[in-house]
This record gives structure tokens, C-alpha cells and sequence, in this order.
């Protein structure tokens, strides 16, 4: 029931993402007559505080935080897969060295991180990509290293080895090929959380800026006009959380699925 | 003891690898971090002035080497523009932030693991179905968008509680519920899992054999094992609740760590940024410790190991 629950959500969001290339409003038009108008049959999400189209701008909005998060997440695991493998490959020194920076990063609470570095940075998608990024990958790093040291120790690596395999032959045809699904895994539990990370970024000001639409942003707007237009917020944010509750469902259904097993954080 | 030493010495690598990645922020900034702080029409004196205030003139090394001596001293070094001491500022705003998330892992205790074991108790009747899809869809909401709702509902809609701001005792309610739902989420989920796994162990079995009331096998038996993930959980789930205060304390404009952090941000008021990260980080790495410590204390096969 989950599975189809979420498989109806995401396939939503898709169609209506592309639907909105051809149908929407524009996203950017202002019309002052439509202020914080409400839901109608024009404009089924209402307008927000310069009479846009609330429903254009979610539709933009959900295009460029699926790109932010797609991009993190592929950065993140590249980052931290190789950070994982030549700590868990190496042992020793190597690892311990590289260990002690993951838990200088996993000392930071949260998205605290993120908000330091976005704050220095300066606004702007690139910087909270890069922002993102920096802080991301630390999971992927535990993750892997705990599977790579398993792994080495394997028949098939060790007979590789023995042949003279060398270590990136190693790591990369032998040991990271037997990880994949417990990394798809991650990567699906990892968008969501980088899409709510994104989200709280811009909420606070610091990650896409206007006037790109940006679903943190106009729960910011949505905020702050509450009082006299409670659908805006309320709208928006039922979107972000159906969407972050989809992919969630789908990184169960996909952990299922592989068989891999995922200890609670 | 063994133990001990070595989570102490990996303890204080971190707070080394903390302070120096705090320490590096200001250094982040694209261009001159002065220019970034005072704006462009900054005279060239004022700009000197705060330079050689910051210590940004001095070599690195020897920079973070008075960053380190002035934390030693418990100076934080001051506001660029109000020129307030941050200690000062953390005086008020610290124990504001820890009584919200304080507040808040007490609702999220009490609701999550009354939950989680009722959830447990009943697992895959409906009642089990229904207080999961409930905690996974609260766990699936941000501060940002659980904070607003219930602002809408019980402050605007109903009346009962004031909208934002620290003047009134009930302020501290709807933070606090924001924080504390979110958590309660997770400590439900975890305490079923946790108590699910206890319940075929054998000892329980010999438990409800000997006859004890079902009361006494959950709580005394089960539950006393159970609860060694749950600490762990709220170790780690202390980090949340001080990150989740950032945004939560400016939805509600509450005035703790966080919602000074975002207006030092705004104000680009860097030293203060710097300082509320370090605070925040710090705290965390406190609690994290002590959670390892009581997580071995409480547990008796790792004491004796």
C-alpha cells in the first residue's frame, strides 16, 4: 500500500513538474490585482504577495530543488565513497586520520554546518551546493568504510590481490561493486534529507534567492503573510512534505527491495 | 576505565577539529571578510581598525593561537556593530535555547515512548498501522512547516496561545510542541523496534511463565532492556533539537542561539556567527560524551567488557 502510495506521489510530482513547461502561469509575472488571493479556479493554489501564481512557482520551485538535490547527493557520495574505501582499505593510520576529520564534521549538529558555511559563502545555488556538499558526505563515509573493511577481507578480494590487483583495481572492480544497492539506499534517504536541508537554507535566507522560486522561501512568505493568507503556507507546505514523505517511502521500498539493512539514526 | 581514556582522548581531537574549523569560517568569506562585514562606504580607518580588532593582519598560525587563548579566557570577542561582549549576548540567549529544547525532549519522551510500546503491544493490528504511518508522516515534517501549522491552529484560529515572541509563560508551548513532535516521531518508531526485538527473548517468555502481570513483564523486563537505543537515539537527537532550534526560534521569534545566529547572519556580524556555531557544536559534543558514559554505565554487559 506504501509502495503504490508513494509511487502515486512521486509520479504526480512528475507529470506535474512537466506539465508545467506547457500549461502553468508564469512563474515570475506579478499581477498586483491577484495579492495573496486565494485558491480559485485560475489560479488552483492562489496567488502570493506580488499576485503570482502560486502553483507556477512550486512547479518551478520543485525543478530546482530536485536539481540542488540530485547534484548534492551525487557529490556527497562520490566524496564520501572515496573517503570510506581508502579508510576502510588502508586501516591503521589512514583510517584513524581520516576518521577523526568525519567526527570534527559529525560534531556539528545537523544543517548547523551548512548554515555556517552558507552564511560565509553568500547566497546563491552554487554556494549552497557547495555548502551542502561540504557537510554531506561525512554518511556516505562511515557507510562505506564499515563496508569496505568487511569487504577486503573477502575471498575474492584477497585472490585479486594475491594476483596483483592493484588497490584502485581492487577498490573499484572488487569491493564497491558488492555495495551498490546499500548506496542506492543511501542515495534515496539522502534526497529527501537534502531537499529538507535546501529547503531550511533558503527558509532562512541563505540558499536560492529571488527571484527564482524556491519552495524554503515562500514557506518564509508564507510565514510572514499567515495572518492574512493562511492557504499560502499551508499549500506549500503540504507539497514539500508529500514529496519528502514519497521519497522516503520509495528509499523503504527500495531498502526492502535489496534486502540491505539500514540501522535507525 | 580503559574505555574512558581513550572516548576522552577522541573527545578533546574533536573539540581541536571544532575550534579550528570554526576558527577557518571567517576565512571562508569570498574576497576581504572585512569588506564583506563593514559594507563598501566603510572609511579605510574603520576598515583598518576592525582588521587589527579581528587580528586578521597577524599570520594564521598566530591567529588561531589567539583565537584559542581568548576562548581559554571565555572571550568570545564582541558584536562588530553593537560592540556588546558575545558572552554577554550568550548570557541571555543560551539558557533560552536550552530551556526550549529541554521542554522539548520532555514531550517528545513522554509522548514517544508511551507510543512506541502501546505500538509495540498491538504490532501489525491497526492501532500499530495507525501510529506508524502517523510518526512517519510527523518525522517527514520540518520545523518550518509543523511550526506555522500550529501557530495557525492554536494561536490564530483558536486563540489560545500567543503567536510568537518570550513575553508570556505559554510562549514557550507551541516551540517547544514543534520541537518535541518531530522527536516523539523518531522515539516512537525506535522504541517499537526495540521492545518488538526484546519481546521473544527468552527471559520474557520466563517472565509471563512465572505468572507476572503483564504490566510488570513490559515495564520492568522488556522496557529496561529496550531502553539502551533509546539513549543512544536521544543522545543524538539532542543535535537536532539544537539545529531544529534555529528555524523553529525564528518562526517563533524566540530569542536562544539560534535566532541570534540567523540575525548575526543577516547582519553579517561574523564574530557572533562564529561564536553561536562553536556554542552550538560544543554542546553537542558535551552531550554526545555524556551519553556515551551513561549508555556503558547503564548497560551491564559493556561495564564489564
Amino acid at each position: 500500500m506504501m509502495k503504490t502510495f508513494a509511487c502515486v506521489i512521486l509520479g504526480f510530482w512528475l507529470v506535474a513538474t512537466l506539465a508545467g513547461y506547457f500549461f502553468a502561469h508564469d512563474a515570475n509575472a506579478i499581477d498586483l490585482n491577484l495579492v495573496l488571493h486565494s485558491p480559485s479556479l485560475r489560479h488552483w493554489f492562489g496567488a502570493d504577495e506580488l499576485g503570482r501564481d502560486i502553483l507556477a512557482r512550486v512547479l518551478t520551485g520543485v525543478k530546482i530543488s530536485a536539481l540542488v538535490a540530485l547534484v548534492v547527493t551525487a557529490i556527497t557520495m562520490v566524496m564520501g565513497v572515496l573517503v570510506g574505501m581508502l579508510a576502510g582499505f588502508y586501516g591503521g593510520k589512514v583510517d584513524a586520520f581520516l576518521m577523526q576529520i568525519t567526527d570534527v564534521f559529525l560534531a556539528f549538529p545537523g544543517i548547523l554546518l551548512a548554515i555556517a558555511f552558507a552564511a560565509v559563502l553568500g547566497p546563491g545555488i552554487g554556494n549552497l551546493i557547495l555548502a551542502l556538499s561540504l557537510t554531506g558526505w561525512v554518511s556516505y563515509a562511515r557507510l562505506t568504510r564499515g563496508q569496505t573493511m568487511s569487504l577486503r577481507s573477502r575471498q575474492h578480494v584477497q585472490a585479486a590481490q594475491s594476483l596483483g590487483a592493484g588497490v584502485p583495481r581492487l577498490l573499484f572492480k572488487h569491493i564497491l561493486p558488492l555495495m551498490t544497492s546499500i548506496l542506492v539506499v543511501e542515495a534515496a534517504y539522502s534526497l529527501a534529507s537534502v531537499m529538507i536541508a535546501e529547503a531550511s537554507l533558503s527558509f532562512l535566507g541563505l540558499g536560492i534567492q529571488a527571484p527564482h522560486a524556491s519552495w524554503g522561501a515562500m514557506l518564509r512568505d508564507g510565514v510572514r503573510f499567515m495572518l492574512v493568507a493562511p492557504h499560502y503556507v499551508l499549500i506549500v507546505g503540504l507539497c514539500l512534505m508529500s514529496l519528502i514523505l514519497a521519497i522516503n517511502l520509495g528509499g523503504d521500498y527500495l531498502r526492502d527491495k535489496l534486502d540491505v539493512r539500514r540501522d535507525m539514526e | 576505565m580503559m574505555f574512558l581514556l581513550r572516548r576522552l582522548t577522541s573527545f578533546f581531537t574533536v573539540i581541536f577539529g571544532v575550534l579550528l574549523l570554526t576558527f577557518l569560517l571567517i576565512h571562508l568569506v569570498p574576497g576581504d571578510p572585512v569588506e564583506v562585514m563593514l559594507g563598501e562606504s566603510a572609511s579605510s580607518a574603520d576598515r583598518e581598525s576592525l582588521r587589527a580588532e579581528l587580528g586578521l593582519n597577524q599570520p594564521l598560525i598566530q591567529q588561531f593561537g589567539s583565537y584559542l587563548h581568548k576562548l581559554a579566557h571565555a572571550d568570545f570577542g564582541q558584536s562588530i556593530h553593537t560592540k556588546t561582549p558575545i558572552v554577554e549576548l550568550f548570557k541571555s540567549r543560551y539558557p533560552a535555547t536550552l530551556k526550549l529544547a529541554l521542554l522539548a525532549l520532555i514531550i517528545g519522551l513522554l509522548v514517544g515512548i508511551p507510543l512506541g510500546i502501546y505500538s509495540a503491544l498491538k504490532a501489525s493490528r491497526w492501532q500499530d498501522i495507525l501510529v506508524t504511518i502517523i510518526s512517519v508522516r510527523l518525522s517527514a515534517m520540518p520545523a518550518f512547516w509543523l511550526g506555522p501549522v500550529l501557530m495557525l491552529i492554536f494561536a490564530v484560529w483558536l486563540g489560545w496561545l500567543p503567536v510568537s515572541g518570550m513575553e508570556s509563560g505559554t510562549s514557550i508551548i507551541l516551540p517547544a510542541l514543534t520541537l518535541g513532535f518531530g522527536l516523539s516521531a523518531i522515539l516512537t518508531r525506535m522504541t517499537r523496534t526495540s521492545l518488538l526485538e526484546v519481546l521473544n527473548d527468552d527471559y520474557i517468555r520466563t517472565a509471563r511463565a512465572k505468572g507476572l502481570p503483564e504490566r510488570v513483564v513490559i515495564l520492568r523486563h522488556a522496557m529496561r532492556a529496550a531502553l539502551l537505543p533509546i539513549i543512544t537515539i536521544v543522545g543524538l537527537q539532542m543535535g537536532s533539537l539544537l539545529a531544529g532550534a534555529v528555524i523553529t526560534e525564528t518562526i517563533f521569534s524566540w530569542d536562544g542561539i539560534g535566532r541570534l545566529l540567523v540575525e548575526s547572519i543577516e547582519k553579517r556580524d561574523y564574530p557572533v556567527t562564529q561564536a553561536c556555531v562553536l556554542v552550538v557544536a560544543l554542546s553537542y559534543v558535551m552531550v554526545n560524551l555524556l551519553t556515551d558514559i551513561v549508555y556503558k554505565l547503564a548497560d551491564p554487559r559493556v561495564r564489564q567488557a
